[in-house]
């Protein structure tokens, strides 16, 4: 397989071909991350073939210092913020505990025993089977919060590329993420129990 | 994020450290403290193994696949952009 940096070279030769490589690996995450930052699926897909014209006309200011992956997210989240969606700053509740407090006894530890998810080694979680659930818990999240679970988790980004495609600070990245994590692991253990 | 005083952690702290402790993040004290009451705690053991659990879970949800119509569609733009 081609790398992201060939088919770079040869986008900017004009090379159609190369294009629809691109589009086929990543506009089904850019949608993905699009439908995380705008209102509306239109909406959505406007911003993320205004970020693929973004890359075509601006591929020379591509330098190869981020991954192509983080610079193509970075436009997307640009286009989405100039498209006129702007995220309230999420100001309430941030150092308020992010698991849910009545778990915990007045001295702080667990009312219940924390139960093991079965994951022995022939018997690991199929990742399959979990996807609804973990799907729509991330659909409960506040944006922010999904945005950062989505491109730490679901996309694999690093925690520094992730500030810089939001454009947040590490701390507010942190937060965002545990608070994001805490809500999955809640909702899978809560999927558990009713089986 | 949680401020952790100087006795022994409680569990609902320790759940609120567990994404710094993964991130690396936490100060050396904090980190120590940490995982001293994991030693010392199956519960909260066994809650940072259900949060890897959910990280690696999460990792495996696939975007929905591109459409053959998406696809011509954007491909048409490209050429029009080629050529503006």
């Amino acid at each position: 397989m081609e790398t992201d940096v060939e088919l770079l070279t040869r986008l900017r030769d004009g090379d159609e071909h190369a294009f629809v490589e691109l589009i086929e690996r990543y506009q089904p995450s850019m949608v993905r991350l699009a439908r995380s930052m705008v209102p509306s699926d239109a909406v959505a897909e406007e911003v993320v073939q205004d970020t693929w014209m973004g890359v075509v006309r601006g591929l020379e200011r591509f330098e190869g210092r981020s991954s192509f992956k983080t610079w193509l997210f970075r436009i997307l989240a640009n286009r989405a913020r100039s498209a006129g969606w702007h995220e309230r700053r999420q100001t309430r509740g941030r150092r308020a505990p992010a698991a849910d407090p009545s778990q915990f006894a007045a001295g702080g530890q667990w009312a219940e025993p924390v139960e093991r998810w079965v994951e022995e080694s022939d018997n690991r979680m199929a990742a399959a089977e979990w996807a609804p659930v973990l799907r729509s818990a991330l659909e409960e999240l506040p944006r922010r919060q999904r945005q950062v679970v989505l491109l730490r988790d679901l996309e694999g980004l690093s925690g520094s590329e992730v500030c810089a495609v939001l454009d947040i600070s590490a701390g507010n990245q942190r937060i965002l993420l545990h608070r994001g994590r805490t809500h999955l692991r809640q909702r899978v253990d809560a999927a558990l129990g009713r089986r | 994020m949680f401020t952790v005083g100087r006795r022994d952690l409680a569990c609902q702290q320790a759940v609120e450290l567990v994404t710094e402790y993964l991130e690396g993040t936490l100060s050396r004290r904090d980190r120590r403290r940490f995982e001293a009451h994991l030693a010392a705690c199956p519960n909260c053991t066994a809650y940072l193994e259900q949060i890897r659990t959910t990280i690696r879970l999460a990792g495996s949800i696939e975007p929905e696949d591109l459409s053959p119509e998406a696809r011509d569609e954007l491909t048409e733009l490209y050429r029009r952009w080629r050529v503006e």
